[in-house]
């Protein structure tokens, strides 16, 4: 307990000594309203460092905390405050909505303080165009999480003599020796984003990187329809054989919960799963093993969380708002949040010492493909495509999950239909 | 005398001057909103509105939409069986109540208790009941009936019937004040009449009373079919559309295109066609109402 509040007390100090320095260039003062749903535990933590971090900075920090629903109601909410003209500086908005809310032409460019503070040599080249509006930073991005991940309870594996797998064949050969033993092989909600995880991991592993960019990003048809397309979707369907009959509706922790317990042997889900494996005591490596999914170990799906900034008026919210998205950005904000996050800090060549091994590869696989060009977005995650195609084409694959009639080629057609919704 | 000239036009405008306000709002917020809701549906508006003019492209994009049919679908589906059902079941229960019994009132309350539970505790509590890992399978096969299934809630092609057993469970005591409200306000010189001339309780109910219950049937027709086509909370509650979106009702429709997949125009589109099912439900009703009033 001591050194954790040792270690929590250094952070501080670090984060007093930056935002003095900082403090010392604020000429005045200004009001950030920042809508968020950081609501649970660990997330609230890393909203309060930043508010405090905005207060000695002289800014005053209005909380817009809307909770439930994976921000739906807030952007129910923020709607209505953007049309009657009254937006908030910034708002948790990702992915395309970024490019659909900047289209709409409320959003405002942080270029300068991007350019001061070379966000370009910082940040990775997809998510960073992600970022941009006609080529200007319209948001600031606090962590990425990866989504290609497979969470296994070695010790279920031990008993059914099962090996982590790294193929999508090995995979269904652990899966069929953990049903032998009596055990649940994969934990899964079903839940369209869910089932839409899953997809991406098989897409991503069975087509690999040119296939995913191609038919999931740019949705190009005739990859839409092709042979590879046909096996990803074959594959994807045999996953559900080893699922339990309960999943429909189930939430994702609570799938998380049965590896955990060693009710299931394995799940794919992003690495806010480890956050459920550490609240419940687990050691990485040792109570559970993080792995990428299979095929995947090369490829880095990506889900950024981001900061859009809202055009506003008064001069001084407006250096307030130019804070607060340097803030975002510094190192200390960014290891203090994703440590309490579970994700990893957006900035490459961070210190990563107090991060723990799951985290430590995630940010090695992202550097790694970064560079080889293999940093994919993920789709689940509302970061690759415009929501109205997303949601057709998510319905589509979970439709095809949940039929036992529907065969992937019919699978396929409506799934090349759906890419079309605008 | 010459007090009656000035009071007389005071009397013509003050009724008017005091429903102006109320007439205003409700103009306003509901028929203004709702001619809003209509524009909204021939424009372009994505993630914010917009007034592009567009025709009627949304409605077509509607009806092109799987979804917005197996909404449909469902909606048929559901509407038929709970307003039957529920029809049925609270006749039933009230014809059994109306036997003069002993404790009549502690019954009534105990029938009608459910209709106390919003849709949301009706839809979790049934969500549990009927989830085959926890519910009413495994208790079954708890009991030594191994090969017994009921796992309707995670099948797509049954999902929506859990919907139907839910509503039914919440309505029908409600359905059962309506039609007993009805049954007490027969006369009974009637039915004691058919009593003296020898017919069997069975066919006075079926001859008589249940003929004489048309309003009420009429009246109960209106409550549970809107019930239906707004059947938004129970969905969400039970199923959450699922699985896929096998459970989707064109409330739960509008919701998600409406608000979490930035597309308001198709969302409008869709609230326009709920708005003209329960018009085409509601406008016929209320013009037999004000018919016989007259």
């Amino acid at each position: 307990m001591s050194s954790i509040s040792q270690l929590r007390a250094r952070r501080l100090a670090r984060a007093l000594a930056t935002a003095g320095m900082l403090a010392a260039g604020a000429a005045c003062a200004g009001e950030v309203e920042v809508l968020h749903w950081w609501t649970s535990g660990g997330e609230a933590k890393a909203a309060a460092a930043l508010k405090a971090k905005l207060q000695t900075l002289g800014h005053t920090w209005k909380d817009f905390a809307v909770a439930g629903g994976g921000g739906d109601s807030a952007m129910t909410v923020l709607k209505s405050r953007v049309v009657s003209g009254n937006a908030p500086a910034a708002a948790q908005i990702k992915g395309p909505s970024i490019q659909e809310w900047a289209r709409e032409g409320v959003l405002a460019s942080i270029d300068d303080t991007a350019k001061a503070n070379n966000w370009d040599a910082l940040i990775p080249k997809p998510i960073a165009d992600g970022l941009k509006y006609k080529g200007s930073y319209v948001a600031v991005p606090v962590n990425v999480h990866r989504v290609n991940w497979l969470w296994v309870n070695p010790e279920v594996f031990k008993k059914a003599n099962a090996k982590v797998p790294t193929t999508w064949d090995e995979f269904f050969a652990a899966a069929e020796a953990l049903k032998k033993v009596g055990v649940i092989p994969v934990a899964h909600g079903g839940q369209n984003w869910q089932d839409f995880t899953t997809f991406e991991a098989v897409a991503l592993g069975v087509g690999g990187v040119d296939f995913y960019k191609k038919a999931l990003v740019q949705l190009d048809a005739a990859t839409l329809k092709s042979p590879t397309m046909e096996k990803v979707l074959t594959t994807f369907k045999r996953v559900k054989d080893y699922t339990d009959k309960n999943a429909p509706g189930r939430d994702w922790n609570l799938a998380t919960a049965m590896v955990i317990n060693g009710q299931a042997g394995m799940q794919i889900m992003g690495d806010w799963a480890k956050g459920e494996f550490l609240a419940a005591g687990k050691v990485p490596g040792k109570d559970f093993v993080c792995a990428p999914a299979p095929g995947t170990s090369k490829a880095f799906t990506y889900n950024v969380d981001s900061f859009a900034m809202f055009k506003i008026k008064n001069d001084a919210n407006v250096k307030a708002q130019k804070d607060l998205a340097t803030a975002i950005m510094s190192p200390e904000f960014q290891e203090a949040f994703n440590l309490n996050k579970g994700s990893i800090p957006v900035r490459l060549n961070m210190d990563l010492a107090k991060f723990d091994d799951c985290a430590k590869q995630s940010s090695a696989d992202f550097v790694a493909s970064s560079k080889a060009g293999s940093l994919v977005p993920s789709i689940a995650h509302g970061m690759a495509v415009p929501s109205a195609a997303e949601g057709a084409i998510k319905d589509a694959v979970s439709q095809f999950w949940n039929s036992d009639k529907m065969t992937a080629k019919e699978a396929m057609e409506r799934i090349a239909s759906a890419a079309k919704v605008k | 005398m010459s007090a009656l000239p000035m009071t007389l036009p005071r009397q013509h405008w003050l009724p008017k001057l005091v429903l102006a306000p109320s007439f205003v709002l409700s103009f306003l917020f509901i028929y203004g909103l709702i001619a809003w809701n209509g524009y909204l549906s021939l424009s372009a508006s994505r993630l914010l509105p917009n007034y592009e003019f567009v025709g009627l492209e949304q409605y077509v994009t509607l009806f092109e939409s799987e979804r917005w049919w197996v909404a449909l679908t469902n909606l048929a589906i559901f509407g038929t069986l709970f307003i039957g059902g529920g029809m049925v079941l609270g006749l039933l229960l009230a014809i059994l109540l109306d036997q003069k019994i002993r404790a009549e009132g502690v019954l009534r309350t105990i029938y009608l208790y459910p209709m106390a539970l919003s849709f949301i505790v009706t839809g979790t509590a049934w969500k549990w009941i009927l989830n085959p890992g926890l519910g009413l399978e495994k208790v079954v096969q708890d009991w030594g009936f191994d090969g017994f299934t009921f796992d309707w809630l995670v099948n797509p092609d049954r999902a929506i019937y859990t919907v139907v057993i839910a509503g039914i469970w919440q309505s029908a005591g409600f359905v059962m004040a309506l039609f007993l409200a009805g049954l007490r306000g027969i006369d009974d010189s009637i039915i004691k009449a058919a009593q003296v001339d020898g017919a069997s309780l069975p066919r006075i109910y079926w001859r008589i009373i249940i003929p004489s219950l048309r309003p009420v049937f009429f009246s109960t027709l209106m409550v549970l079919a809107h019930l239906a086509i707004k059947s938004f909370d129970l969905v969400v509650a039970l199923t959450n559309g699922g699985p896929g979106f096998a459970t989707d009702v064109p409330a739960t429709f509008m919701y998600a295109m409406a608000f979490t997949r930035g597309q308001i125009g198709l969302g409008a589109a869709s609230a326009t066609i709920m708005l003209a099912t329960v018009a085409a439900i509601v406008v016929p009703y209320l013009y037999s109402e004000l018919r016989t009033r007259r």
